[in-house]
């Protein structure tokens, strides 16, 4: 079974309050450098490299990940709304590849 | 933003080519290099010099900034920890980076938090890969440009880039 991406924020939050987003991105990580315990053959690098959140289309926080990083990347930070929308993460491959998810956040 | 991919070369060593360049520097980098056949002992000077290049050669303050590690890292493949910076986080004062590199890993660099006052809380969680018992480095860029750091000593049992 394949392993899907999370976000977890909480359902409702007060206006201006300051709420933790967490999430967790199912990937090997491989960075280039290990080799097939087997054939001896190094492994291609294969890696998520960057993270940004939007809370409404506005870019929230963002990450730069190097090569040490460990597999399935989880990451926790913080976010502060002002009105109801849409927070979303985008993680994007080095090959190319962009996997948005999206999660609604209602301000009360 | 595209990252250039560094050649790939033993798992858990230095680039060759760092060698190689020891080998030309002359007399010193002979010794050296006769001294510590292909070890990664350079890499605390170059975390040094990639620091230095953060911060453009200002030594940054101590304080403000926390790192939060196991003390015993019995995995080096996956390291949880917590980093957080003293900041209001309001438009006129606010964090605008978090950088956390390894001292002693083969590419010291390790992550790059980019925050906005929207961010509320400068406070990240994640997990990294460390290769063996060494220094985790965090530094922070305020959005007036004050650099902080903090230096924190970690034990691995067993390092995590898959040598």
């Amino acid at each position: 079974m394949k392993k899907k991406p999370r976000i977890k924020v909480p359902k409702s939050v007060k206006t201006g309050e300051v709420f933790q987003v967490k999430s967790l991105f199912p990937h090997p990580m491989e960075n280039g450098l290990r080799k097939d315990k087997k054939t001896g053959e190094i492994i291609p690098r294969k890696m998520i490299q960057r993270i940004e959140a939007t809370l409404n289309g506005q870019l929230v926080f963002s990450a730069d990940l190097h090569h040490a990083i460990s597999a399935n990347p989880y990451l926790a930070f913080h976010c502060r709304a002002e009105s109801s929308g849409e927070l979303s993460i985008t993680w994007f491959e080095d090959t190319g590849k962009k996997t948005t998810l999206s999660q609604a956040v209602e301000v009360v | 933003m595209k990252q250039q991919i560094p050649p790939v070369y033993d798992a858990c060593r230095k680039p060759r080519r760092d060698f190689l360049a020891l080998l030309g520097a002359g007399g010193v980098g002979l010794l050296a290099s006769a001294l510590f056949p292909h070890q990664s002992f350079a890499t605390v000077e170059e975390t040094l010099k990639a620091i230095d290049g953060i911060t453009g050669g200002k030594a940054p303050l101590e304080g403000k900034v926390s790192i939060e590690l196991p003390q015993i890292a019995e995995n080096g493949n996956t390291v949880p920890f917590t980093v957080s910076v003293d900041s209001p986080m309001t438009d006129q004062d606010y964090v605008k980076a978090i950088r956390i590199f390894a001292e002693e890993n083969p590419y010291p660099e390790v992550f790059t938090f980019h925050l906005t006052p929207q961010s509320g809380k400068a406070e990240v969680k994640a997990r990294m890969r460390l290769a063996k018992t060494q220094n985790v480095v965090a530094v922070a860029e305020m959005s007036d440009g004050a650099m902080f750091i903090a230096k924190e000593q970690i034990k691995v049992t067993i390092g995590g880039c898959g040598g």
